[in-house]
């Protein structure tokens, strides 16, 4: 039996580190996604946080919806902070100032912080080698200020920065594929997740803990308020992005890719699409115009991943 | 929390507005946004733990006998454990006051 692993939700750590009585919307999956991470991390965990939507919703001023040390920083440099920590924290025990014990340093943002604003210091902390994890959250918009438009906006999602209308069918760029960028550093460990999928999240996030030297988690949560969905569907649209390849679960270790879940039969990005308010404009010519790019982007991975 | 969240004055902050008390949104009852409340059919229930593991707010108890029970405290009502439930056993009703 012990070659076996054996996947219940009863078994999961019964810990909560991000607690309830934060102020999310109802049915973030990005809040789960935050959930699943820290039960997957554990106590000896420090957390940074650039500005988004889960820091302004776990921490208004008088009290904190964390269990861990938790540090708010700027948009830009969280992964800065979570790099400093780590130097810090290892110097203090090559000196003896404090004894010498695993602790997992995370840095955290959404697609905003990650993606637009913070991918400078995320390059450097990547390229530098610091023993830590950067998490992105993508919910594909700055959701905390009113869903506007950034780089990792799908093509054809109409928000209130590309509104779909006469002229425009909403985004008019494709999305800005995060982890082939971390890959490109050469780092050990990249990986996709979705909450959909909750215990392929924490084998990841687990993973990461586990390997020294950088590694980067993309997240895909999806965001109901956003995504004009209803709140109890978000799980759901996780579970069909991953079904119909537009967000194939994959890994990359030590140079190796390695296609986590291969969807069967593989769903037509229509059934993605029709429900979601913010695709709503799209013809059907736009909707099989996405399909074949989503193919296309899934038979490349499928190819590296059966390369090694 | 040493006091009600609502009592607690800028002068009481720490410096750089840190906060030392782990954990304290436990203060804020976020249940009161809710429109619709989960009800577990207990006949029905296979105690697998599904709701518990998809709940963004982790406001779902396990409770001695191992059933699965929401915090009425902490629900915001999203429905998403109605929703993903393998047997059906959570209804959402509407809450009359």
């Amino acid at each position: 039996m012990d070659k076996f692993s054996v996947f219940s939700a009863r078994l999961v750590e019964k810990g909560e580190y991000f607690t309830s009585g934060h102020r999310s919307c109802q049915g973030c999956a990005e809040a789960l996604a935050v959930r699943l991470v820290m039960k997957a991390l554990g106590r000896n965990t420090i957390v940074a946080m650039a500005t988004g939507c889960m820091e302004i919703v776990s921490s208004p001023l008088p009290t904190t919806a964390w269990e861990v040390p938790w540090i708010h920083v700027a948009f830009e440099n969280a992964s800065a902070v979570a790099s400093g920590c780590e130097s810090g924290m290892k110097a203090m025990m090559r000196k003896g100032k404090m004894p010498p014990k695993k602790i997992n340093f995370v840095a955290m943002g959404g697609d905003g912080a990650t993606a637009d604003i913070g991918m400078g210091q995320l390059s450097g902390a990547l390229e530098r080698g610091h023993d830590m994890i950067y998490v992105c959250y993508d919910n594909e918009a700055y959701m905390n200020t009113g869903i506007q438009r950034s780089s990792s906006t799908p093509w054809g999602a109409s928000t209130t920065t590309s509104p779909a209308g006469k002229m425009s069918k909403g985004q008019h760029t494709q999305k800005k594929d995060l982890p082939k960028i971390a890959i490109a550093h050469n780092i050990p460990y990249v990986a996709t997740a979705c909450p959909s999928f909750p215990f392929d999240l924490m084998e990841k996030v687990q993973k990461a803990a586990a390997i020294q030297g950088p590694a980067y988690l993309h997240i895909l949560s999806v965001c109901p308020t956003g995504w004009r969905i209803p709140p109890e569907e978000a799980i759901r649209y996780g579970r069909l992005a991953v079904n119909t390849c537009v967000f194939p679960l994959y890994e990359y270790e030590y140079g190796k890719y390695r296609l986590n879940y291969r969807p069967s039969p593989i769903l037509p990005v229509r059934e993605y699409i029709e429900g979601q308010g913010r695709f709503r404009h799209l013809t059907p010519e736009d909707i099989e115009a996405i399909q074949e790019r989503t193919m296309a982007e899934y038979e490349k991975l499928v190819k590296l991943s059966e390369e090694d | 929390m040493a006091r009600p969240m609502d009592e607690i004055r800028w002068q009481d902050l720490e410096i750089g507005g840190a906060v030392s008390e782990p954990g304290s949104s436990r203060e804020y009852k976020t249940g009161s946004w809710r429109s619709l409340l989960p009800v577990v059919d207990k006949d029905q229930c296979i105690r697998c733990g599904v709701c518990w593991l998809f709940c963004p707010d982790a406001a779902i108890n396990q409770s001695e006998d191992g059933h699965f029970q929401t915090d009425v405290e902490y629900c915001k009502g999203c429905g998403i454990c109605a929703r993903e439930c393998p047997v059906g056993c959570i209804s959402m009703v509407i809450e009359e006051y």
